[in-house]
């Protein structure tokens, strides 16, 4: 491993056991993926504070109790759930030093995601071409895509994160220099599912309701 | 084998025992989220109860979920966390705040 310069101590015989905290790298990883987090708490703030205040105002247009089925947004629950529980057996993996165990389930929590892009698109596509209710249907509409695409916009980044990730890595095995990678992205993920938890809450739970 | 090597294989084990017992409490979590999540569409679906129930009903099942994935799946109750849990939570309350102006200038 050592060419140029010598990174040695990125490979070492016997793994620490949280090798994603190992290195002063890893560490500062960890606290910038927790930085970055509350800021993105702040920013979907913002966007359930503006759905909550403009979700009446629907200008004649489809309301939410006309347009939502629960039975789409449960689907996508169930996959957006399962895939954080897959990257949470990935980290498992990693921490056991099992390379390809970790690598096969990163891949299945990637499937799941795009599963649930797939729906989302199918949900969206089914709002224009069967209600004609866009962003600039109503406020209310603007409101929804904003929020709703937002999230399914996180989705697809974490999910080109984890492709360009698994790509590049391949040959790796795992090391002390792509451990932390690995981790700070499945907190990512985590996140975009805490995200989806208010999303069917406050936005089809409740527009249902009323 | 040396006695190094011995100490180094059993406390490997032990990490190994750990690192499953902690699995099995995630697999619970994941468990409980699902049901808090059945029990949300449930009381959705059976249209039966008011409102003013179901609302605040809705935001608590919520956030036990959210607490779930921050301390279980996030890692956050692990030791030397404290940093990313201090910002995590201090973007929760900006987040609050922020909610909190936008319900009151709309609604009042």
């Amino acid at each position: 491993m050592a060419q140029a310069h010598d990174h040695s101590e990125l490979f070492p015989e016997v793994m620490p056991p949280e090798p994603e905290k190992a290195t002063l790298e890893g560490k500062n990883k960890f606290f910038g993926i927790w930085f970055f987090l509350g800021g993105e708490t702040v920013l979907f703030a913002s966007l359930f504070g503006v759905y909550l205040a403009l979700k009446n105002s629907t200008a004649g247009g489809p309301s939410s109790q006309e347009l939502f089925g629960l039975g789409l947004v449960f689907i996508m629950t169930m996959l957006l759930l399962t895939s954080s529980l897959t990257s949470v057996y990935a980290m498992y993996h990693m921490r056991n030093n099992d390379f390809k165990k970790m690598y096969l389930w990163l891949g299945i929590t990637g499937l799941l995601g795009i599963g649930f892009l797939a729906c989302e698109i199918y949900e969206f596509a089914h709002y224009i071409t069967d209600y004609g209710f866009t962003f600039r249907s109503s406020a209310f509409g603007s409101a929804f895509y904003a929020l709703v695409g937002f999230h399914g916009g996180h989705v697809l980044f974490g999910i080109c994160w984890l492709t360009t990730l698994l790509i590049r890595n391949a040959k790796r095995g795992l090391n002390l220099y792509n451990a932390p990678k690995f981790n700070t992205f499945s907190i990512y993920w985590h996140f975009i599912d805490v995200v989806w938890v208010f999303i069917f809450s406050v936005v089809y739970l409740m527009g249902k309701v009323g | 084998m040396t006695d190094t090597k011995v100490n180094n294989m059993s406390k490997e084990s032990f990490r190994r025992q750990k690192s499953r017992e902690e699995m099995q409490k995630q697999l619970i979590s994941f468990g409980l989220m699902i049901v808090l999540t059945l029990v949300a569409f449930a009381v959705v679906a059976m249209d039966t109860f008011h409102k003013g129930f179901v609302i605040p009903f809705l935001f608590l099942m919520a956030i036990v979920q959210a607490g779930f994935q921050f301390y279980y799946f996030m890692h956050l109750k692990e030791r030397g966390t404290g940093m990313a849990a201090l910002l995590i939570y201090g973007g929760v309350w900006a987040a609050f705040l922020t909610l909190a102006g936008l319900i009151v200038i709309s609604w009042w």
